[in-house]
């Protein structure tokens, strides 16, 4: 039912920062392509009058008020950062944009 | 943001074709974008505080930095301001609609995605009237945005970039980044390709975000600060040739900051696509960067293949569903439509076209208002707001509201005026000591000794010492040039040491010359 091809994976690996070699295309080609089929064993069951749905619980609205509770200390936020400086996170060159 | 591919026009960045001239033969199509975050106590979806100017990563907790296992939950109050915003833009509110993470690799957020909404937002369909001087010069017209969506997002941290160019000494470039104001809940509010402006429309877009703006304070949702990034617009632009029926490709102007650029961006995006079209070649799609010093716009990033964001619901929120007697609740606590708040109040107030011009430029309606709620003439407190408050403002760099002077304080000090007690320079120096923190307009008179001399002996003889060393202009007076009095009166307010009624020394000089004033 689903058909991916080395192209869609190479190009899903690439938004998703992925490096892959070659041979990895092929085996992940056929692997993800199962996958998208059993998950769409679903399409089976649900019928048309079954919506599509982003969450387990029928649930709307989950807010809370408004008001301040506390944040973590610089030093607790910065704890596991690699490259800290003044209190920020350093980060690798962002290349091409400012 | 932009789709498409293309290379750089080097060649033609930067010709431009003269304003007028292009509007000959092009109609310019816009599209705004314009982010308001809102002024809420916390962030969109945890309780961090959200506080400009805040010690860097002093804000964050495990959702807002995106740590394993962290759960966003929604500001209620932040779902409210969404609904009224989409109100009083006249949208439609959603029934049900979710969030939907934009998913991209740029560490402004430490989740790598960014919690948005895609093809379900909060308010869709709406419109708002704006207001732009008359072609004539005479009053005002007035022009409809419509308004495609504003949905709810939250803001990104800060980079701040580091090295390279500037000769660090470790070589590399590279950022630190500050997550304070990532997770700060963002109202993104998007236009319908607005067309038919013709040659107004860089004037078209300037009224929309200051009247954007206006409508936000109203609301009380947002500081909309431009200058501090409260409030941010990107203007996308393109032109296609008079009578075409496809638009033509647009560029998407980022860091538009401030009224004046936006009118000057579109105007700038406007010419340089001309000259580009003119020359027989094709507008690259892509984001481009304003530069407010040089009022030019420079080539940013070319939509690439990286910018595919993998939109999907976002499955640790549950949908929003505003109910219709929620959504009429918050209807009935819209404040009045800001333009319509202005032409009632300048009705009321007897302020003249140019008068009101004055005062909205000020940003002195509220505080007036205020004023002569607590007592004062609408002409005093236009003076005071719109005058000398407003250039000390100025001067110094603050909101005129922010000088330590209230609504009260003037309408005190036009009490004082009114009852005779002080002259107009008296009340001046009365301000500057309520400015300067001196206590009320009463207290700063008292501990300055600043009172009219209500007693005409002192006066007189003031006046009939003037009068005898004067002799020359004495005789021009009584020749019949009474506007000569003038010089008088100055010598006899110096006599006095500022601290007599002019108009009363005037009436003194004359009846002692025996002249009629």
């Amino acid at each position: 039912m689903s058909n991916l091809s080395r192209d869609d994976v190479a190009h899903v690996a690439m938004l998703a920062r992925i490096e892959l070699e070659e041979h990895e295309l092929d085996t992940l080609a056929g692997q993800l392509d199962q996958i998208v089929d059993w998950v769409g064993q679903v399409n089976e069951v649900a019928a048309a009058d079954v919506p599509p749905m982003s969450h387990p619980l029928p649930l709307v609205n989950v807010t809370r008020p408004d008001e301040v509770r506390p944040s973590l200390s610089a030093e607790q936020a910065l704890a596991n950062a690699p490259d800290p400086e003044d209190g920020r996170f350093g980060v690798p060159r962002i290349l091409d944009e400012e | 943001m932009t789709a498409t591919t293309g290379g750089s026009a080097a060649a033609t960045e930067f010709l431009t074709v003269p304003f007028d001239e292009v509007l000959t033969r092009y109609e310019p199509v816009m599209g705004l974008e314009v982010h308001v975050e809102l002024s809420t106590a916390t962030k969109m979806f945890c309780g961090c505080a959200q506080s400009f100017g805040a010690e860097p990563n002093t804000r964050t907790c495990p959702v807002c930095l995106g740590l394993p296992g962290a759960l966003p939950v929604v500001n209620a109050t932040a779902v409210e301001s969404a609904i009224r915003i989409g109100l009083a833009l006249n949208c439609q509110i959603a029934q049900w609609c979710r969030f939907a993470r934009k998913n991209y690799f740029y560490p402004d957020m430490p989740k790598n995605f960014q919690t948005s909404q895609y093809d379900e937002p909060i308010a869709f369909n709406g419109y708002m009237d704006v207001e732009i001087p008359a072609e004539d010069g005479e009053g005002v017209e007035t022009f409809r945005i419509e308004i495609e969506r504003a949905h709810m997002e939250e803001d990104t941290g800060k980079s701040t970039h580091v090295g390279g160019a500037t000769g660090r000494i470790h070589g590399a470039d590279y950022s630190v980044v500050d997550y304070n104001r990532a997770g700060i809940p963002l109202i993104e509010i998007v236009t319908k390709p607005i067309t038919g402006a013709g040659s107004r429309a860089p004037e078209v877009a300037k009224a929309y975000v200051s009247a954007l703006r206006d409508l936000m304070k109203a609301l009380d949702v947002s500081d909309v600060r431009m200058e501090q990034g409260s409030m941010r617009c990107d203007a996308n632009v393109s032109l296609m040739p008079i009578g075409a029926e496809v638009f033509g490709t647009r560029t998407e102007t980022k860091n538009v900051n401030s009224l004046r650029s936006v009118e000057r961006a579109v105007r700038y995006e406007i010419t340089r696509h001309a000259a580009i079209l003119d020359a027989g070649d094709k507008i690259v799609q892509e984001t481009r960067h304003w530069h407010e010093d040089t009022g030019i716009t420079t080539s940013g990033r070319p939509k690439s293949d990286a910018d595919d964001y993998r939109y999907f619901p976002e499955p640790d929120l549950v949908p929003v569903a505003p109910s219709r007697e929620d959504v009429e609740r918050l209807r009935a606590t819209l404040p009045e439509n800001p333009a319509v708040r202005r032409r009632r109040l300048q009705g009321d107030w007897g302020f003249t076209d140019l008068e009101m011009r004055d005062v909205v430029n000020a940003g002195a309606v509220d505080v007036i208002e205020e004023t002569v709620a607590a007592g004062a003439s609408p002409a005093a407190a236009r003076k005071w707001w719109s005058g000398d408050l407003a250039r000390r403002a100025n001067a110094q760099g603050v909101a005129v509201t922010e000088l330590g002077v209230t609504p009260a304080h003037i309408a005190e000090l036009d009490a004082l005026v009114s009852g005779g007690r002080l002259n107009d320079s008296m009340a001046r120096q009365v301000v500057e000591g309520v400015v300067a923190g001196e206590g009320t307009p009463t207290e700063v008179a008292d501990a300055r000794g600043l009172e009219l001399v209500q007693d005409d002996g002192a006066l007189q003889a003031a006046v009939d010492k003037v009068i005898e060393g004067n002799a020359g202009v004495v005789e021009k007076i009584r020749g019949g040039k009474v506007q000569a009095v003038g010089a008088l009166i100055g010598q006899v307010m110096k006599e006095m040491r500022g601290q007599a009624d002019a108009a009363r020394a005037r009436e003194l000089i004359l009846s002692t010359l025996g002249v009629e004033g």
